[in-house]
Order: C-alpha cells, then structure tokens, then sequence
C-alpha cells in the first residue's frame, strides 16, 4: 500500500464527517483535512441562534475536541491555505510550499457571504455572518448597538433579528423582494414570519432597496433606502446570501457552475476528486426535474449525508446520493423546519391554521409531494421526510386533512 | 480536555457505558447537556449530527431506571424524534443532548446503543 490517503480541503461540517465517517468506515490509510480557519471545526449554525443569543459559548460549537483527530489520526491541519490542486501528480500544494498526495481528494471548500454593493458598505460597523470569529465580533457589537439594521429577510437574517430583539435591541429587517424567505418558502410561511418579527417588535420593511450606507468618522450612522427614507443604524448586520468557492477546483480545470459541478456520486469530472456540501452542484433527486434537477444546497443535513456517501464510496461502496433533504430555523421560540425541496411547487395546502402557531404548509409539484414546511409539528416533520424520501403517495386532500395520519401513510 | 481557558464550573458526574460494555465516567460542567458531556470527552457511542438541535436522533441513550424520574418530561419534538432512532427505542430512550446535566443527576448512568445511524 502506498502512503498516499485521502486528502480533504476545507474544515467545515462536510469536511469533519468526511473524516470521521472514513474513520468509522474502517479506512486505515492517511487522512489529512486542511482548514483556513485558525480553530477547530466547529458547528455554524449556532452561530446565528444560540450563540448570538447569549444562551451558549464559543468553545460550545466545537465539532469535536483537539484529542479527538489524535485519537483517530486524522491529520488536522488549521489556519493552512491550499493554493494548488495538481490532479496528474495528484498532490495538493499548501501556501507553504509543502505537497500532500492523495488518491481521493475531496473538496468541501464551502461558500463566503456576497458582499453588500453600496456606497459605504466598508464602513465600521457592517458585519456579515460566516465564522466563528465573526459571530464573537457581532456579539461584541451587540452589546453596545442600539438600532440594528439587518439586510436580507433570509435565513440568517432573520435569526440574526430574533436575537438581535431578543437582546432589546431596535431591530429592523430589510430585504428587497415583497416578502420574507422569498426563495424557499411559501408566501404563507412568509406572512406568518412577518407577523411573528412584528408582534414581538421588529420593523419588516419589504420591497425596499439600500442605496447607500452613511457614516460619520468611519462608523455607520444611517441606512439611506432608493425611495429616499433614513433609519439610523449603528450596527448593519448582512445576510444577503453566499457565493460557492469554487476558484481552486476552476483552476485545476474542473467544471463549475453554480457550485462545482457533480454526478449523482459526487464525483467531478476527475473520478477522484469529490465535491460535497455548501460548493457542491449537484444532482439531486429530490429537486424540480423540469429546472434540470441539479442544485446547490446549504445546510448541516446536505454536509453530512454527502460526507457519508463519499466516505462509503472511498472504502469501496460507492451508491448515488440520494438522502432526503432538511433544514430548520429557530426565530424566537418558533421552530421551522423543512423537508424536501419546494422548488417548482405549483400546488401548496395548509395542515392546521398558522393562527394557532402549530401548522404545515405542503408542496406538490406535478401531483407529488416535494416538500414540506412545518412550524411548531415536528410529527409533521418526521413523516414528511418519511414519505418523501420513499416517494409514498398522498394526495393534497389527505394532506390539508388533520384526521388522515401522516405517520400511517409513511409505513 | 479543552482549548479554550474555561472557569472553574461546577460539574455532575456521568457514567456513559457503551453497548459492548465500556464506561467511562466523566465530570460534566451543570447546565451542559448529557450529549455535550460526551462529545467533549471523546466518547464515540454519541454521534449528535446535528449538533444538539433535536433535529437527528444520534444522541440516543437508554438511561438507568434510578435515574429517569429526575429527568424533565419529554417534549414534543424529542419524542416524535425518538421513533426514527437508528437503536430500537426502549420506554428508558431520551435523546442526550435534551438532558442538561443538573447537581440532581450526581452520579447519573445511560448507555448508549448499538448504532446511531
């Protein structure tokens, strides 16, 4: 056996399980996983809630402790750049200088934040969320903020607001299009999301766009709106969604897209090379076919499942990827969370009343079932991924009907 | 073993005992959760995917009969989680990371099954 393992780059929650899942998969060969952040891989999405909250520490996000790469002798290599992929030695090049050789290299390279394209967007006080780093620094700020603006209605945004209120802050959202979540979710999650952030006090001013942030001495001051209204802002958090990094694998000469481009086993073109996660363009069987069937997903379950089907691929069970997605968000003591993928849903049906802050909102695209959304019904949930997952039958009639039982349907 | 310069807190001791019979005790810090406890201390038999959000169901313990009553009841969301465990669910299953280790469970014993995924 040579020495040449498997080589991952990028430290995040892909690259972890990667690394964690080759170990429980029984691969004894070298693994070295090559992070540019200076601490251990860690969990994002406490972040933007818990953390950002004040109901949990730092060192808390930690994936696994420091013995822990020892003890299973995963190589973990922080604070270090790769400059280079060399597919016909088959080395990646650190910005040392020092060559690491693979014979499966995998690219968990994730995505940064799009960056604000106004006037005034480098000023003191314009933060965006992505690191652990940034997220101290943003909780730092909060301390001594008083009127936060927060632009995007997505995700993060949103998250960021509810803490941001939940610390007493003024807090108002800011996001372009005509509703919250406008890409992701139905306009009756959006209304219900509205009505939430404003009965606990936060201003959501939709259809609205930032033409300029003002500052004073370097600071932000003020937000300045195209229709001509100012707020005063003294802390601007932004979450206007991310860009896939995909430089390093362009540069090799392997295809990209709307993420570094895929098959259904994740491999790229280059059959040893692998891309997973939040950089990752994917097919997906789970996506709208009629819009090619191929996306890019950010969240925890699309990292780690991806991980695991590489990892079994690497011992020698390689299979197509085909888990189930899912996501949630917590905003205030509203828990969402999703199953499946509502993209080309031309069919929505409520189960329960939002009124009663207790429904789910399903989507069925051609007739079938692709998503679901449920606020505050984990039930709901569970027998979506379920029933999704195994392409069981339900019609938008069982759906809308709370005495049909969703957890019958999915055995 | 930790990183980061920590205060001095106080901690609960916790026996997790694996299915084939390994235990480890360990001091968790109070207000920790019982899957915390574990991932911080290198123990393999709980995976928690998600991170300690109930969203998976990879922190799968059966917790000792002595114990149990001292717990805070099932939620909503653990419960309907703890029907999807890889582990078969036993009227002792509670998912870990919805334990927070309090001066009361001082000396609190789980098990961890088979598999978590």
């Amino acid at each position: 056996m040579t020495s040449d393992g498997v080589v991952i780059i990028g430290a995040g929650q892909a690259g972890f399980q990667v690394a964690a899942s080759l170990r429980m998969e029984g691969y004894a060969g070298p693994i070295t996983l090559i992070g540019d952040e200076p601490n251990l891989p860690y969990q994002r999405p406490p972040l933007s809630k818990g953390f950002i909250a004040g109901k949990q520490e730092i060192e808390a996000t930690a994936l696994r402790p420091f013995a822990f790469y020892a003890t299973h002798r995963i190589d973990l290599l922080t604070g270090v750049k790769v400059t280079e992929i060399d597919r016909v030695s088959r080395r990646v090049v650190l910005a040392s200088g020092r060559a690491i050789p693979y014979h499966a290299l995998v690219l968990a390279v994730g995505a940064r934040n799009r960056t604000l394209p106004v006037k005034g967007a480098e000023l003191d006080g314009v933060c965006y969320l992505r690191t652990d780093a940034e997220a101290v620094d943003i909780r730092q700020r909060l301390e001594q903020a008083r009127d936060v603006a927060v632009i995007g209605g997505g995700f993060i945004g949103l998250e960021l607001a509810a803490a941001a209120r939940t610390l007493g802050k003024s807090v108002r959202v800011l996001e372009v299009q005509s509703r919250l979540m406008p890409r992701v979710v139905s306009p009756i999650l959006s209304d219900f999301y509205r009505d939430v952030h404003s009965s606990h006090g936060v201003h959501v001013s939709l259809g609205v766009v930032l033409s300029e942030i003002a500052g004073h001495k370097g600071k932000v001051i003020e937000v300045v709106l195209s229709d001509g209204s100012v707020y005063p802002a003294d802390l601007i958090l932004v979450g206007i969604g991310v860009v896939p990094n995909m430089e390093l694998a362009h540069d090799a000469g392997l295809g990209v897209s709307n993420g570094i481009v895929v098959n259904e086993k994740l491999e790229t073109e280059d059959e040893t090379v692998y891309a997973i996660g939040d950089c990752a363009d994917h097919p997906n069987p789970f996506a709208n076919p009629s819009a090619g069937g191929r996306v890019r997903i950010e969240s925890v379950q699309n990292a780690v499942d991806q991980a695991k089907c590489i990892a079994a691929a690497i011992v020698g069970r390689a299979e197509n990827y085909r888990a189930v997605p899912w996501f949630w968000t917590d905003q205030f003591d509203i828990k969402l969370q999703m199953a499946g993928l509502s993209g080309g849903s031309a069919h929505v049906v409520k189960r329960g009343e939002p009124e009663s802050r207790k429904f789910s909102v399903f989507y069925f695209r051609d007739g079938q079932l692709a998503a679901v959304d449920s606020v505050n019904r984990p039930g709901d949930h569970l027998s979506a991924r379920k029933l999704i997952g195994a392409g069981i039958a339900i019609t938008p009639e069982q759906a809308a009907d709370p005495n049909v039982d969703l957890k019958a349907l999915g055995h | 073993m930790s990183l980061f310069g920590k205060k001095q807190t106080e901690t609960a001791s916790v026996t997790y005992i694996s299915d084939a019979g390994e235990t480890h005790q360990v001091a968790v810090p109070i207000g920790d959760s019982v899957m915390e406890g574990a991932i911080k201390n290198g123990i393999d038999g709980i995976v928690a995917e998600c991170g300690g959000a109930c969203q998976c169901a990879t922190c799968h313990v059966y917790v000792d009969e002595a114990f149990l009553g001292l717990l805070k009841p099932i939620q909503e969301d653990e419960d309907e989680m703890l029907n999807t465990t890889a582990s078969e669910r036993r009227p002792n299953s509670r998912l870990s990371c919805q334990i927070p280790v309090t001066k009361e469970l001082d000396g609190l014993i789980v098990r961890t099954p088979p598999t978590q995924q």
